[in-house]
C-alpha cells in the first residue's frame, strides 16, 4: 500500500483508507471513498498541488493532503 | 384555496459548479438582494418571483434564497454551516416550504449525496437535473422516471444556462403540497441508538436520526436553542460517548453505497468514457509550466490594464459630472452653511463613492467570467505553491494584485477565498499594494525632490523612485501575510481540495448580475459609512471653535487678497487644523509640521485628497497664486534652519507615510462589510498607521 501522493502522474490506484479523520470527511464527501478508482491527471508546475482524476471529475488536492490517503496501486 | 395565496419560500441548494447560481438568476433576474447572513461573511441571496398556477390561475409570490454551494450538510466552513442551519434547525427564520436541489447530471453520484442528505431531512425538494446536454453528449442515460422512484422526490430536467425547463420547476415548487415523505435513504441507527433517542428526547420534536445527526453536529452554530437546552444536548452526546466525526464517516460511507446502488438502476454509462478532451487539452496549456504561467500573467496584465486604465473614461465623466453638479448646486442654492453642507459634504462625499463604480464593475466582470469559464480554479492550482509560503492561496493573487489598481474591489473579491484565514489575510494585506490613488501624492512629491530629466544610467530616476515604492508596497503587502499567517488562528481546520470543472463558456447573465450585485453592495452598504465619514471630515475643515471663522472674513474684507487665502486661513482655523497643530508633536520626529498633520487628516477620505489640502494650505501670503503647487511647497522655508522645508528627507519620509498607512476611508468601509465588524477594520487601521510611522520615523531620522 502507497500514498496517493507518492503515485506518478498517469497512474492508477484504489482508495484503501485515510490516515486523518478529518480531511477523510472532506475527500469522502467529494467522492474519494474508499473502493474508488483515483488516478494522477497531473501535477502543478510547481509540483504542487496535483489533479486527481475520480469517477469521471478532476480535484485538486495539496500533496500534504495526498500524503494522507492510502490507496493499492492498480498493476 | 386560501394557503395558496400566502408567500412560498424556496430554497435552493447545490454543490459548487453545480449551475445552482445560474438558476437562481433565471428564476429571480435582477429581483434580488444580497445581504450577509447574521454574524458571519458568507452572502445571503434572496430574490422574488411570481409564479401563477396553470391550473387555478392563481398568482403566487415565491421567494427564493440562493444557499451557498457545498458538497455536504456537515459543517466544515462557514458556507456550509449557514446551509446546514437553514435547512436542519426547524426553528431557523429561513426554514424554507420547498427546496430545490440542483445537481449536475453529468456528475450525478457526487451530487447525490448532498441531494439525498437534504431528502432525508424530511424537507420538500425537488431535484433539479441540470446540464442534460453533457449527459447526453458523454453517452450518459439517465432513466428521469426510476430516478424519481428511487428518491421519492420529483425530478425535473432543466438547462438553467438555456433556460429550458424553468416552467416545469416552476410548477413542480407549487405542487409540493402534495410530495409524501420517502422512507430514510440510509439508515444510521445502529451508529448511536441511544444518542438519537434522548435527543428526541431533549429537543421535544420528532426528528429522524439523520436530522439528529446534522443537529449535534452543528451544535455549536445553532442560534436557536436555549443554553440549557444546548448543555443538555451536550449531555447526552457525552454520557453515550457519542463520536460525531466516527458517525460521520460511516454515514457518508453507506450513503455512497447506496447511491452507487440507485445508480446501476437509473443510470447507463457508456462503456467506452470519452472523459472530456476538450478540458484535457486546454489543461495541457493552462497548465503548462510555461505557457500556463505565461497565459495568466497576459490575463492579468489585461485585468489590470482594464480596471487601471479603461475605467479612467467612465471616472474622468463621473467626476466631470459631479463637479457640475456641485457648481449647479452651489450656484442654486442659497450661500450658508446648507450650500456648504451639500456641496462640500454630501456631494463631494457622493462623488467619491460613485467614482469607484467602474473599476468594481470591471474587476468583477472579469472575475466572473474567469470563475464562470473554469479557469480561475486553473489559477489557483499554478500559483498556490507560490502563496502558499505566505499564508495565501492561488485564489488570493487575484485580488492581491487588483489591488494594485484600487483596493476596494480587491478587497471584495476576496470573497472567492474559500479559507477563512487566507481570506481575512488576503483582505488585511491588500490596502498596501500601490492603488491609482497614491500616484498623484507619489507624483508631487518625487517631482520636487528630483528634477524631471535627471537620470540614473539610462533610467528616467522620477519613474525609478515610483516603482521602487510600487515594490515596497508589494514587499510589505506579502511580509505582512507572512507574519500574519503565523499570528492568526484559524477556529476551524480548513482544506485546500476542491473541484476542477470543466471548461464552459461563460454565462452571460451571470457575470452581468454579478457586477451588478458588487456595484450595489458598495454603493449600499459600504456608502452609507463613506457617506457620514465625509460628512465628520467636512464638519472638521469647515468650522472652528467661537468666531475664528468670523474674524477671519472681516480681516479680508477690507483688501483684496483673493479667496484661497481665506480658504487657507479658515482651514488653519477649524477644527481639521487644531487637530492637525496639536498632533504636531507627534508627527515631528517623521519630519512633518502641522500644514502636513492637516492634510493627513483630510486625506483620510481619500490619498489623493492630500495634494488639494496642501495646495490650499500653502496658498497662505503667496501673492502670485499661479505658482504650480510643487513650487509653492518647494519654496516653504524650515522656520528653524531657513533652508527649503521640504528635503528629500521629509518627501521620503512622507511617500512612505502614504505608502502604509491606511488613508482610505472607503476601504475601511468595504472591510467593514467585508468581515461583518469592526474588528478587521479597526485592526487593519492600526497596524497600518503604526507600520506607516515606524517607516517615516526610520527614514526621516536616517536621512535628515
Amino acid at each position: 500500500m502507497i500514498k496517493l501522493a507518492e503515485l506518478k502522474q498517469g497512474e492508477e490506484g484504489v482508495i484503501n483508507s485515510f490516515s486523518d479523520t478529518e480531511i477523510s470527511l472532506k475527500l469522502m464527501e467529494m467522492g474519494c471513498l474508499p473502493g474508488e478508482k483515483v488516478s494522477i491527471e497531473r501535477s502543478a508546475p510547481l509540483g504542487d498541488p496535483i489533479a486527481i482524476s475520480i469517477s469521471g471529475y478532476l480535484l485538486s488536492v495539496r500533496k500534504e493532503e495526498a500524503e494522507t490517503v492510502l490507496i493499492q496501486k492498480e498493476k | 384555496m386560501k394557503n395558496s395565496q400566502r408567500k412560498i419560500t424556496v430554497s435552493l441548494v447545490g454543490n459548487p459548479n453545480s449551475g445552482k447560481t445560474t438558476l437562481f438568476n433565471n428564476l429571480t433576474g435582477l429581483n434580488q438582494k444580497v445581504g450577509n447572513f447574521p454574524g458571519i461573511t458568507v452572502d445571503k441571496k434572496v430574490g422574488a418571483c411570481q409564479i401563477s398556477q396553470l391550473a387555478s390561475k392563481n398568482i403566487i409570490d415565491t421567494e427564493f434564497i440562493d444557499l451557498p454551494g457545498t458538497y455536504s450538510l456537515y459543517p466544515k466552513s462557514m458556507e456550509e454551516t449557514i446551509c446546514s442551519e437553514v435547512l436542519c434547525n426547524p426553528l431557523h427564520e429561513n426554514k424554507p416550504d420547498v427546496n430545490i436541489i440542483v445537481v449536475d447530471a453529468s456528475n450525478l453520484k457526487r451530487s447525490l449525496n448532498l441531494a439525498t442528505q437534504v431528502i432525508d431531512l424530511k424537507i420538500p425538494s425537488i431535484l433539479a437535473l441540470n446540464m442534460m446536454d453533457l449527459v447526453n453528449s458523454d453517452g450518459i442515460l439517465i432513466n428521469v422516471k426510476e430516478l424519481e422512484k428511487q428518491l421519492g422526490i420529483p425530478v425535473v430536467t432543466i438547462n438553467a444556462r438555456k433556460n429550458i425547463g424553468i416552467g416545469n420547476l416552476k410548477q413542480a415548487i407549487l405542487n409540493f403540497k402534495n410530495q409524501e415523505h420517502p422512507d430514510d435513504f440510509v439508515d444510521i441507527n445502529d451508529v448511536n441508538k441511544q444518542t438519537f433517542v434522548d435527543v428526541r428526547k431533549v429537543v421535544g420534536l420528532e426528528l429522524n436520526d439523520f436530522s439528529c445527526l446534522q443537529m449535534v453536529c452543528n451544535l455549536n452554530n445553532n442560534k436557536h436553542f436555549s443554553v440549557k437546552t444546548k448543555k443538555e444536548l451536550e449531555k447526552v452526546l457525552k454520557e453515550n460517548k457519542f463520536n460525531a466525526k466516527r458517525a460521520q464517516a460511516t454515514e457518508t460511507v453507506r450513503r455512497y453505497k447506496s447511491i452507487n446502488e440507485l445508480l446501476t438502476k437509473c443510470v447507463i454509462y457508456p462503456t467506452s468514457s470519452k472523459n472530456n478532451n476538450l478540458t484535457q487539452k486546454l489543461d495541457n496549456i493552462f497548465t503548462h509550466p510555461v505557457w500556463g504561467f505565461t497565459i495568466f500573467l497576459s490575463v492579468l496584465f489585461l485585468i489590470f490594464q482594464a480596471v487601471f486604465s479603461w475605467s479612467s473614461y467612465p471616472m474622468d465623466l463621473i467626476d466631470q459630472g459631479m463637479t457640475n453638479l456641485s457648481i449647479f448646486a452651489s450656484e442654486t442654492l442659497p450661500e450658508g452653511a446648507l450650500n456648504s453642507l451639500i456641496v462640500d459634504g454630501i456631494i463631494a462625499g457622493l462623488g467619491g463613492i460613485i467614482i469607484f463604480i467602474p473599476q468594481i464593475a470591471i474587476l468583477f466582470a472579469f472575475i466572473a467570467i474567469l470563475e464562470d469559464t473554469g479557469y480561475m480554479s486553473r489559477v489557483s492550482f499554478i500559483t498556490d505553491k507560490i502563496m502558499r509560503g505566505f499564508g495565501l492561496s492561488g485564489r488570493s493573487i487575484i485580488p492581491l494584485l487588483s489591488g494594485a489598481a484600487c483596493a476596494i474591489p480587491a478587497v471584495m473579491s476576496a470573497r472567492t477565498i474559500p479559507n477563512w484565514k487566507e481570506r481575512i489575510i488576503t483582505i488585511m494585506v491588500v490596502p498596501l499594494m500601490s492603488c491609482s490613488a497614491r500616484i498623484p501624492v507619489y507624483t508631487l512629491l518625487i517631482s520636487m525632490m528630483i528634477p524631471s530629466d535627471q537620470t540614473w544610467l539610462i533610467f528616467n530616476l522620477q519613474g525609478l523612485i515610483m516603482m521602487g515604492f510600487y515594490l515596497i508596497g508589494f514587499i510589505a503587502a506579502i511580509g505582512v501575510a507572512k507574519i500574519m499567517k503565523h499570528i492568526l488562528k484559524s477556529e476551524k481546520r480548513s482544506f485546500y481540495v476542491m473541484e476542477m470543472p470543466t471548461y464552459k463558456t461563460p454565462d452571460w447573465k451571470t457575470v452581468v448580475i454579478t457586477l451588478i450585485e458588487k456595484v450595489k453592495i458598495f454603493l449600499f452598504d459600504a456608502g452609507k459609512i463613506i457617506i457620514a465619514v465625509s460628512i465628520i471630515l467636512w464638519v472638521l475643515s469647515s468650522y472652528g471653535p467661537s468666531n475664528s471663522f468670523d474674524r477671519i472674513e472681516k480681516k479680508y474684507e477690507l483688501t483684496e487678497d483673493s479667496e484661497t487665502i481665506i480658504a487657507s486661513e479658515k482651514l488653519e482655523a477649524s477644527y481639521a487644523g487644531i487637530i492637525g497643530k496639536s498632533i504636531e508633536p507627534v508627527i515631528k520626529p517623521l519630519g512633518f509640521d502641522w500644514r502636513i498633520g492637516i492634510s493627513i487628516i483630510t486625506s483620510f477620505a481619500a490619498r489623493e485628497v492630500f495634494v488639494g489640502t496642501m495646495s490650499t494650505i500653502y496658498s497662505v501670503g503667496d501673492a502670485d497664486n499661479n505658482k504650480s503647487i510643487r513650487d509653492k511647497l518647494i519654496s516653504h522655508k524650515n522656520p528653524e534652519t531657513g533652508e527649503s522645508f521640504f528635503t528629500p528627507a521629509v518627501a521620503i519620509s512622507l511617500m512612505l507615510f502614504y505608502a502604509f498607512a491606511m488613508q482610505c476611508m472607503s476601504t475601511l468601509a468595504i472591510v467593514y462589510r467585508e468581515t461583518n465588524g469592526w474588528k478587521w477594520p479597526v485592526i487593519q487601521f492600526v497596524y497600518m498607521s503604526g507600520l506607516a510611522f515606524f517607516a517615516s520615523y526610520i527614514a526621516y531620522q536616517l536621512l535628515k
